[in-house]
């Protein structure tokens, strides 16, 4: 029998009125059927919605069959009395890292468990010194969670955890509230926990890169699974998993491209995807996982990534002596005409719209927190920028370099401590300045905006901002119209309660809320941070047609390399406070020593383009978009 | 708002952070009660005294403690106010028309003054000193006789533990909605008294929203970490008392014999009361 043995499971619930009447059943789950060995790795993707969360439940027993079974280590979790067991022989690691946190200081937080589990004081501190060993937070045992980051967090919840000695632990989504840096963090300690203290792992996500050194993969839609089986085997099916809000990693897609085109064979594209040490393909799971365990900083997808490159500039380097013996391109000019290529397009740079006049400038911008005591922090230190009109510009930088309280000094939220901020010319802090005008152009979309959606109808909620520009309720109502539209949101929906949306439509309903004030600047703190990429991207595609079509400036903070590549025009990275550079989005990836100091993953496409450059080949590096890429790849073939 | 550090542990080791916790409560409790008892202003002064002695060796810094009391100013400002103007003596001081200050409403004045700031601090400094956890487990010992009676004591604490763990999670969400609710044009200082509360809803409705779904997934969390009550729980630091909390068991006693002893000299005309 499996470790986890999940049979024929249904999980319904009833969705009831305000007056308590049942108004419809809801399938949650449907005839799952599972199992699991003891010390696999196992991941669960899916969209928002798609139950993979209410099955993760069902394994500790938080929920229970409406029909069906789900043992655990041969326990029923239908069986009252063994709940404490199971919950002890499977943790959880929820998403939210505030939500999950008991203790007033890290040490005792992490106790909770083991003491309620009854384990004797030796015990529990014996637990509680291991379990913060294991994930590297000894050096935090007294602090305050208020104190800490969102990583660090999500790392107190696994020794909360792991101090109960379990022998399986469920990470519910507990990377995506986190940034690349944490999220890698906790992806590396829970294959360690795998791999040394073979501590099965159930891995839910939505992030297809994360899933790639998993034992087994399964793809959850509408409360069913739709596909099953090692990573390798599941990118096969590239239609079902678009079908359920999901994107091949991008190596996938580049290679997936690269061969329907022709340029790569179908035996090329096995060398990339399986490792030559284990020759036996069906085992190559578990070799993944071995190697990425000893490796931690190389894992599968970079070495996958890494062979994708050398296999094409091998080809294209061949290709061109093949064929221009004669013309003699030797490698000495080709810095050259990257050079000249610069120079060309910074000539042009100036022709933008870079009036000072017009826009939102910061002049030796310099903000402190907490300024006079202890725990004083300067976020910003000397800014100076300026943000034209009809740009998409990209925020980027690590957890903590100060991008959020830059956004807030864009719409005078925050006044800072010295320097000015100038909109259209005029300082923004002087006294007679119409700041509420300002707010209605200077449109700023916070982290998660749909936690600030208070009214009974959407209408009413999207209206808010209008009317409280003293916009005349008519005429509100017409911009509220318009701007729900113009968030892909059908006109059905002005009635219906915005709390009760899934959380892409939340999401898109706040977003209404301010662009109803008609901003010419929307600001965005991360506007697809925790939604499945599918729906991220429609957010995204949705900004890039308010700055093409009604010419809105987009600002947006993200962390994802990829976005940023594909949709926006100029990159301003921030660390430490600073800026450090503010450049048009290729000039940003090809500054390798930026790229570099700042441990920034340029997007396989942009280093593919870059590496064929190295070569010798026709390509244009100032390419960002991955459909731009596709296209000039295509060329590659042509020529 | 976030500098609202009332009640937040301070992190530093001092013979006063090392008590055990069901000390720090008894002299917390014992000497506000005793603050009732105090009419005089020699006795204050002791008390001044004590409080200072107590403050040095916690080491917590006076000036995040004053800061810390800073929100309650205005509270105690308005109480020695309404102090100033209604208690009537004999002989009043100042005549403005409706407005009549006694010597006897000046003297309750400083009293009450001095009475709140040594409440306000000595209590405190229990907080700076003990992690809420601590805190909450003191008090379930202490009380745990009340459980004859039916009284959840351990429930009732873990709710205290629990609220104070997410007050400054709340007050930073607050803070955002705030912004949030700013940057889309609320104006809190336009319109009559009625209109501005209303424009609260925006901010109070999330707020609300937020830390429902904060407890619920709380409870799922303590849910999944086999929390069951108080049955069968053990503790990682469980309360013994050590000899330094003898020795402050005994000091608070002599304190409250010294308050004693000088009330009742003072009583007996040896000293002018003031």
């Amino acid at each position: 029998m499996s470790f986890i043995d999940i049979k024929n499971l249904v999980f319904e619930y009833f969705r009831r009125d305000e007056e308590g009447n049942v108004e419809e059943m809801v399938e949650a789950l449907s005839d799952i059927s599972m199992e699991i060995e003891r010390g696999d790795f196992i991941a669960v993707i899916g969209e928002n919605g798609s139950g993979k969360s209410t099955l993760a439940k069902q394994i500790n027993a938080l929920l229970t069959p409406s029909e069906g079974e789900v043992i655990v280590d041969g326990m029923d979790t239908g069986e009252e009395e063994l709940r404490l067991s199971i919950r002890k022989t499977a943790g959880m690691v929820f998403q939210n890292p505030d939500n999950q946190i008991i203790g007033g200081i890290v040490e005792e937080d992490v106790a909770f468990g083991p003491e309620n589990l009854g384990f004797s004081k030796e015990k529990i501190w014996n637990q509680v010194d291991s379990a913060l060993n294991d994930t590297k937070m000894n050096e935090y045992r007294t602090f305050s969670p208020n104190k800490l980051s969102g990583g660090q967090k999500q790392r107190v919840a696994i020794a909360g955890v792991l101090a109960m000695e379990p022998q399986c632990i469920i990470f519910d989504e507990a990377t995506a509230m986190l940034d690349p840096a944490g999220r890698k963090q906790m992806l590396n300690i829970a294959i360690k926990l795998n791999k040394e203290k073979n501590i099965t792992i159930i891995w839910i996500t939505h992030h297809m890169d994360e899933v790639v050194s998993a034992d087994k993969v399964f793809v959850m839609k509408q409360g069913k699974i739709r596909l099953s089986g090692t990573p390798n085997e599941i990118f096969e099916n590239e239609q079902i998993l678009t079908e359920c809000g999901l994107l091949l990693p991008q190596f996938y897609q580049y290679l997936r491209f690269l061969n329907g085109q022709g340029i790569i064979n179908d035996s090329e594209m096995k060398a990339v995807l399986f490792d030559n040490e284990a020759s036996n393909l069906s085992g190559n799971a578990s070799a993944q996982i071995d190697q990425d365990g000893a490796n931690d900083n190389k894992g599968y997808l970079i070495r996958c990534e890494d062979k994708l490159l050398k296999l094409l500039s091998e080809k294209y380097s061949a290709d061109k002596r093949g064929q221009n013996v004669t013309a003699g391109v030797s490698s000495d000019n080709e810095s050259d005409s990257i050079y000249n290529d610069r120079v060309g397009n910074n000539l042009h740079d100036n022709e933008d719209n870079d009036n000072p006049a017009e826009g939102i400038l910061l002049n030796d911008v310099t903000y402190v927190y907490n300024k006079g005591f202890a725990d004083e922090k300067t976020a910003l230190k000397n800014v100076s920028l300026h943000i034209g009109k009809g740009e998409f510009i990209a925020v980027i930088g690590a957890a903590g370099s100060g991008k959020s309280t830059l956004l807030q000094h864009f719409n005078g939220l925050l006044k800072p401590d010295s320097g000015n901020i100038y909109y259209n010319g005029r300082d923004i802090f002087d006294k007679d300045y119409p700041i509420k005008e300002l707010r209605q152009k200077v449109g700023v979309v916070f982290q998660n905006p749909e936690y600030q959606l208070f009214a009974e109808t959407v209408e009413k909620d999207v209206s808010f901002g209008p009317l409280n520009m003293n916009i005349p309720k008519v005429e509100a109502l017409k911009r509220s119209y318009k701007a729900i539209e113009a968030v892909g949101l059908p006109d059905t929906i002005y009635d219906a309660s915005p709390l009760n949306m899934s959380g892409g439509q939340k999401r898109r309903v706040a977003l209404a809320g301010v662009l109803a004030m008609e901003p010419e600047f929307l600001i965005l703190d991360e506007p697809t941070a925790g939604l499945d990429p599918v729906t991220g991207r429609k957010i995204l595609e949705m900004l890039k047609k308010l700055q093409e079509d009604y010419g809105i400036t987009v600002v947006m903070v993200s962390h994802s390399m990829e976005e940023v590549a594909d949709f926006a025009d100029k990159i301003l990275v921030i660390n430490d406070g600073e800026v450090v550079s503010f450049d048009k989005t290729w000039k940003v990836f090809d500054d390798e020593n930026l790229t570099y100091k700042l441990e920034l993953n340029v997007p396989l496409g942009i280093r593919l383009l870059h590496a064929l450059k190295g070569v010798g080949s026709e390509v244009d590096i100032k390419k960002h978009n991955q459909l731009d890429i596709y296209e000039e790849l295509c060329g590659l073939i042509q020529s | 708002m976030r500098d609202m550090t009332i009640g937040q542990f301070y992190s530093t080791d001092s013979v006063i952070h090392r008590l055990d916790p069901r000390v720090k409560i008894m002299i917390t409790l014992l000497y506000v009660i005793s603050l009732f008892f105090i009419r005089s202003i020699y006795i204050y002064g002791f008390a001044i005294l004590i409080l200072a002695v107590y403050i040095k060796l916690s080491n917590v810094p006076v000036r995040y403690i004053l800061k810390g009391s800073k929100g309650l100013a205005t509270f105690i400002l308005i109480m020695v106010i309404i102090q100033l103007l209604t208690v009537k003596g004999t002989t009043n001081i100042v005549e403005l028309g409706f407005f009549k200050i006694s010597t006897t409403g000046v003297y309750s004045a400083i009293y009450l003054f001095l009475k709140l700031v040594l409440m306000i601090i000595g209590s405190s400094i229990m907080t700076y000193t003990t992690t809420p956890t601590a805190l909450s487990d003191g008090l379930e010992k202490l009380m745990s006789w009340m459980n004859k009676f039916r009284i959840p004591v351990h429930e009732m604490m873990m709710i205290t533990t629990i609220a104070l763990r997410f007050i400054p999670v709340l007050v930073e969400e607050l803070d955002r909605i705030i912004k949030v609710q700013t940057a889309r044009g609320i104006d809190f200082k336009e319109g009559s008294f009625f209109r501005r509360i209303r424009k609260y809803i925006p901010i109070i409705i999330p707020l609300f929203v937020s830390a429902l779904r904060r407890s619920n997934e709380l409870a799922l969390a303590m849910d999944a970490r086999c929390y069951h009550g108080g049955e069968g729980r053990t503790k990682m630091k469980p309360l013994e008392y050590e000899r330094r909390d003898y020795i402050a068991y005994i000091l608070l006693v002599s304190y409250l014999l010294v308050i004693i002893i000088l009330k009742r000299i003072l009583h007996l005309g040896i000293l002018q009361a003031v």
